[in-house]
């Protein structure tokens, strides 16, 4: 038995795993041609900015808090690149660093905002989210359509992999994630966001810099989400307002269906990466299903989340029961 | 206390509304117009009712330390039932009008009892668990209305939102009716006190003999009751059911109307006449940028911008480091004065 | 000796003022290598506050603080550890979702190629708790072994800073008397090693038994330093409640000749899995019963099943003959049960509402909701209760949270009082609260069962058992051992002897 024996901190991981391998077999026996290399790739190649932010948001959510601003920090992104690349003809190299920073300095403060009055996450982000959303309409209320050598080459170009190929984003989302999976299991950083998320009152009186962590972890969530708006860029190649109209809510629940508790303190960067290839997979058979209204994807994403909520109960109460019955 | 929580709200308010003078000098006229009452202010109540309901029934939940996301979502599900009833009616009966109102709020209530019992019975966080409707919920109303954007031609369905009681328009009433009920409940019953404790300190509460379960259950069936209402006031008021857009960011607007009320979203002690000036602050705040006419879009900044205000006001710790200097001396020259401060 | 030693830390002059209160006002405290010193005080006598001073958490307004000879200014409690001052409070201040190990080092964990060293890490940290005579599996979760294991990791990541200075606030509040031993065998060890520790507890017994040196701190003021030996129990008592000692009068005698009245309460064969073992019990009209035993022996667990806060298994409870169902607390408040819980802050207090609101909540819970107690009531109420238990702010309408803790416990059996039971049953009433009010609250226990209120008393100070209590019922491992009627002859080893079991 004990060889068998889990961390039940790993559970709902396991349950990610399965319930991808399991709906990936579904499709691949219902729909023919759903068993392709590029069908699997095309999960990565159509979410790679939901990749990225949720690797930011993983962060946030371990910590025990939340960003509500993310979807509109790539919307606001999408705009001043499209803005400074098409109407002040600035090069992209002068631009990817500006679109970076904005996002970056959202998060920042933010981050300051939570930390030195103590304002909840919620509040905070939700006033980000109004901000950031504003500001990309105060720069146009149109759509600005990008027609830039630099910004078609990413959009359009392809690395082969074998019969298949990817795009440049996953590139640079799979770079995010792996440096994210180093960030969280072996740098301090990636700890003390392990300890706030446990126990914030324990994390300041063991003398973790609790406030910079805090802060830092807004300003990664920024950075990640200005990144994936670039990315989100690349793949519209246009900037509008209301680009990524609810976005957050998609990267919650892929941070949740990913095996992250909500509570803070336990999950792993590379479940929330499942967990937006679950979200990938579930519009895919949508659409190899052909009849099924666009709607069907909110329902099952809802009872997903239901789901994987209602099993981290579980396995939370399971494991108090244990504990009492130990001592 | 409550009388302070006040103070800065209002000033607020009465901030935003003589700012609008410099622009409409008319603007606090209230005229006689074809038998009803018209002009700025009976718009930002008009416009405000769906918000000021739903910001009431929020305050509750939030009191209980808890959130609904999901009311958003719920506004277009109570919409689209409540249209989806009427469309095709003959004009001459009533009969659909009701069948309407009774089919939506019973399915309103119905995801509160849903919400209520994912929190109170599963012991979900309450902003996880209706986050799952926030989601999920709008996808529901778009299959009721199968997808589509479906328009009302039935004359009596538009009375809800539209129509004139007493010169006024009927949304204002509904507003206070369903106000006077939630403050007669918890100012004259105990569930306020039971409410407040239970938010404060819910093992506590039970060990005292409170049915926390049940109160909770009852806080997000009331929330999901008010926006109900709120929904049917607001596809009343197009004629319309819009799954995909009615009631969007509603959860956030009523959030905002909450804490600018002073009530903490931390639980425990509430303000409902707090809620009431927050959702119209907001309101106001919208008119204003209409009238002045500054882009629409700008709404979102100025919105943002006074959240992040009131909360700091709000925030023990930005009063100390802002005006940290003036404290000590401050708490000692008013308690010579016998005046008190915010 | 130690007098010839140089002192390791000197805090001189020490005065902390919060709007309104001067928590400290000239403190002194020095601490010498290898010495166990306790800091004495009632509640509100500044112990906190000077540790937190010493600890960085707040600043000092006066006063100078040495570390071995040299000023030192702390600014937060990282600073306070890397100069070698290190806390371990009474509720584990850890990270229960990490590691044992992570525990033991984060913040400063060994880094390699910019990576953190996980094998090196464990290893360490394995070797630091042998130092604490503790082996376990250190990359379990702290949140799968006990309280007393994860003190010891608290203590093992205090050592691995190197400390100089071990603060010791609580420790043992939450220990059983195996694992208190324990403690003290560590605490004796690192001593020898020369390492100064402060030691705060609530227990006398621990405080002679451990201690070598007592500094007694009253109402922000300094009392004295004493060496331990130097200074008789009821000494240190009446130096840290400033009066001499006659309110803690001894009326054993009343107490054991007392009548009983007809049976109240039956309980047979009361059971529930991993809390309690099946439990007999009949409790008289106006008895006082003292329910003894260690954390652990089931005295707690037994009185929730007493009134519903948990759902026994098995077994029956009979009211007044009747047989009776408690599933949920409120069916107990209905039969007359009160029940005052031992964790006064997590299911006692509700802190944002008033003392009004708070002394009507259990009354208001059984009249349900429509039948609401009119506020002119309350306030009357209150007002009543407020000077029968002599509850201070006076004001009905001051909110429970800036209430002393002594108060808070008096406005929680205000709340019980009012709904008039048969049975109260008190957790733990004088944990934590200054002695004046304890001698109050077992003042006020002995003139209610007089009124024929019939009482349930749980507490770990078998002197307050016994000088209250008509029968003693001892637990240990959730099972009854015993039941002592009390009297002269009875004496403290009497009881511990049955608490501990076997041969002593």
């Amino acid at each position: 038995m004990k060889s068998l024996k889990l961390d039940y901190r790993q559970l709902p991981l396991l349950a990610t795993f399965a319930l991808f391998i399991m709906m990936y077999a579904f499709g691949s026996t219902r729909y023919t041609g759903f068993l392709s290399t590029q069908v699997f790739l095309n999960l990565f190649i159509d979410n790679a900015f939901l990749i990225i932010v949720a690797v930011g948001m993983t962060f946030v959510i371990l910590s025990g808090g939340i960003d509500l601003s993310v979807g509109s920090v790539i919307a606001l992104t999408s705009m001043v690149a499209a803005s400074l690349v098409m109407n002040a003809q600035l090069s992209p190299w002068i631009v990817i660093p500006i679109c970076l920073l904005v996002g970056s300095l959202i998060g920042l403060g933010q981050g300051c905002l939570i930390h030195f009055f103590n304002l909840q996450p919620f509040i905070v982000t939700l006033a980000g989210m109004f901000l950031a959303r504003g500001l990309s309409y105060l720069i146009s209320v149109e759509t600005i359509a990008i027609n830039n050598p630099f910004f078609d080459f990413m959009a359009s170009s392809r690395i082969p992999l074998g019969d298949s190929f990817i795009s440049i984003s996953v590139v640079i989302a799979l770079v995010v994630v792996v440096l994210a999976v180093f960030v969280g299991h072996y740098s301090k950083f990636g700890r003390n966001v392990y300890a706030l998320g446990g126990n914030e009152q324990s994390a300041v009186l063991m003398g973790l810099p609790v406030g910079k962590t805090k802060i830092m972890i807004y300003v990664i969530s920024g950075f990640c989400a200005s990144l994936a708006g670039l990315v989100f860029t690349f793949y519209m190649l246009s900037g509008y307002g209301l680009h990524a109209n609810g976005l957050e809510l998609d990267a919650i629940a892929a941070v949740v269906i990913g095996g992250t508790l909500l509570t803070g303190g336990a999950g792993y960067v590379a479940g929330s990466v499942v967990g937006v290839l679950i979200l990938g997979i579930i519009q895919t058979i949508i659409v190899f299903e052909g009849t099924l209204s666009s709607w069907w994807t909110k329902i099952a994403i809802g009872a997903l989340l239901l789901l994987f909520i209602v099993f981290q109960r579980v396995i939370v109460i399971r494991s108090k029961v244990k504990k009492s019955s130990v001592t | 206390m409550a009388k302070s929580k006040l103070f800065w709200p209002i000033m607020v308010l009465v901030f935003i509304l003589v700012f609008n003078l410099f622009f409409d000098p008319s603007f606090f006229t209230v005229e006689i117009r074809n038998g009803r009452f018209t002009g700025s202010l009976i718009d930002i109540l008009n416009r405000g009712a769906p918000l000021m309901l739903i910001s009431i029934g929020m305050t509750l939940v939030i009191a209980t330390k808890g959130i609904d996301l999901g009311v958003g979502s719920v506004i277009a599900m109570s919409g689209a039932v409540g249209a989806m009833t009427v469309t095709g009616s003959p004009e001459g009966s009533l009969t659909p009008l009701f069948l309407a109102i009774v089919l939506a709020l019973g399915v309103s209530v119905l995801t509160g009892v849903w919400n209520g019992v994912l929190v109170s019975r599963i012991g979900v966080q309450p902003i996880v668990a209706t986050l799952i409707l926030m989601v999920a919920g709008r996808g529901v109303a778009q299959l009721i209305t199968n997808g589509q954007i479906t328009t009302v031609y039935y004359e009596p369905y538009k009375f809800i939102g539209g129509g004139y009681l007493l010169m006024l328009p009927l949304s204002i009433f509904i507003v206070a009716f369903v106000f006077l009920i939630a403050l007669y409940l918890t100012r004259k019953t105990s569930i306020g006190l039971f409410i407040e404790s239970v938010g404060a300190n819910p093992s506590a509460s039970r060990l005292s003999g409170i049915n926390s379960k049940n109160i909770i259950l009852m806080v997000y069936m009331f929330s999901g009751l008010c926006a109900g209402i709120g929904g049917l006031i607001l596809s009343s008021n197009v004629a319309s059911a819009d799954g995909n857009n009615a009631g969007l960011w509603y959860e956030l607007d009523a959030i905002l109307a909450v804490v600018i009320g002073g009530t903490s979203l931390m639980g425990g002690r509430f303000f409902l006449t707090g809620t009431i000036i927050g959702a119209l602050i907001i309101q106001s705040l919208t008119t204003t940028i209409y009238s002045i006419g500054v882009p629409a879009e700008t709404n979102l900044v100025v919105k943002a911008v006074v959240v992040l205000i009131v909360c700091l006001l709000q925030s023990p710790e930005f009063r100390n480091k802002v005006f940290g200097a003036f404290t000590r001396k401050g708490i000692k020259d008013t308690k010579d004065k016998g005046v008190t401060l915010s | 000796m130690q007098e010839q030693k140089t002192p390791r830390l000197v805090m001189e002059g020490i005065t902390k003022e919060f709007p309104g209160v001067k928590a400290l006002s000239n403190v002194s405290f020095q601490l010498f290598p290898g010495e166990v010193h306790s800091l004495m005080g009632e509640n509100g006598a500044g112990k906190s506050t000077l540790i937190k001073v010493l600890t960085g958490v707040y600043s000092n307004d006066e006063g100078t603080v040495k570390l071995e000879g040299s000023p030192i200014h702390v600014a937060n409690p990282l600073e306070a550890q890397d100069l070698g001052i290190s806390t371990v409070y009474q509720e584990v201040n850890l990270c229960s979702n990490l590691s044992v190990v992570e525990n033991i080092f984060i913040g400063r964990q060994i880094m390699k190629k910019g990576r953190i060293d996980w094998k090196e890490m464990k290893s360490r940290a394995e070797e630091v708790l042998a130092r604490l005579n503790l082996t376990i599996d250190v990359t379990k979760l702290l949140s799968s072994y006990s309280v007393a294991i994860q003190q010891m990791v608290a203590i093992g990541r205090a050592l691995n800073v190197s400390a100089r200075v071990l603060i010791l606030d609580e420790p043992t509040s939450s220990l059983d008397t195996d694992e208190v031993n324990q403690l003290f065998g560590v605490i004796r060890k690192l001593k020898d090693e020369g390492l100064a520790i402060v030691f705060i507890s609530h227990f006398l017994d621990q405080i002679y038994e451990i201690s070598d040196r007592i500094t007694v701190l009253r109402n922000g003021e300094l009392v004295g330093e004493y060496m331990t030996k130097d200074l008789p129990r009821i000494e240190l008592v009446s130096k840290m409640i400033g009066k001499e000692l006659d309110a803690v009068s001894s009326n054993r005698d009343e107490v054991a000749k007392k009548e009983r009245g007809e049976v109240l309460l039956e309980v047979e064969q009361l059971a529930r899995k991993g809390s309690v073992e099946p439990f007999n019990l009949d409790l008289h009209k106006g008895e006082i019963v003292g329910l003894a035993g260690l954390l652990g022996s089931g005295r707690t667990e037994l009185a929730r099943l007493l009134f519903g806060a948990d759902k026994a298994d098995s077994g029956e409870i009979k009211i007044n003959g009747s047989k009776t169902k408690l599933n949920i607390p409120k069916q107990a408040i209905s039969k007359g049960i009160a029940f005052c819980s031992e964790d006064r802050k997590a299911e006692g207090i509700i802190p944002d509402l008033t003392i009004r609101e708070n002394i009507i909540l259990a009354m208001q819970g059984i009249n349900g909701v429509f039948n609401y107690i009119p506020k002119k009531r309350q306030i009357e109420i209150a007002d009543e209760y407020i000077k029968l238990l002599n509850i201070n702010p006076r004001n009905p309408e001051q909110l429970i949270k800036n209430l002393s803790g002594g108060n808070q416990q008096k406005v929680m059996l205000a709340r019980w009082l009012i709904t008039n039971p048969e049975l109260l049953i008190l957790d733990e009433p004088t944990r934590g609260i200054d002695i004046g009010a304890k001698a109050e609250i077992m003042k006020l226990m002995i003139s209610l069962s007089k009124d024929g209120m019939s009482i349930l008393f749980i507490s770990s100070e078998l002197e307050e058992v016994l000088r209250t209590c008509n029968k003693i019922v001892v637990m240990r491992d959730r099972e009854k051992v015993s039941e002592i009627d009390n009297g002269k002859q009875v004496t403290q080893q009497d009881i511990m002897k049955q608490m501990a079991g076997g041969v002593v």
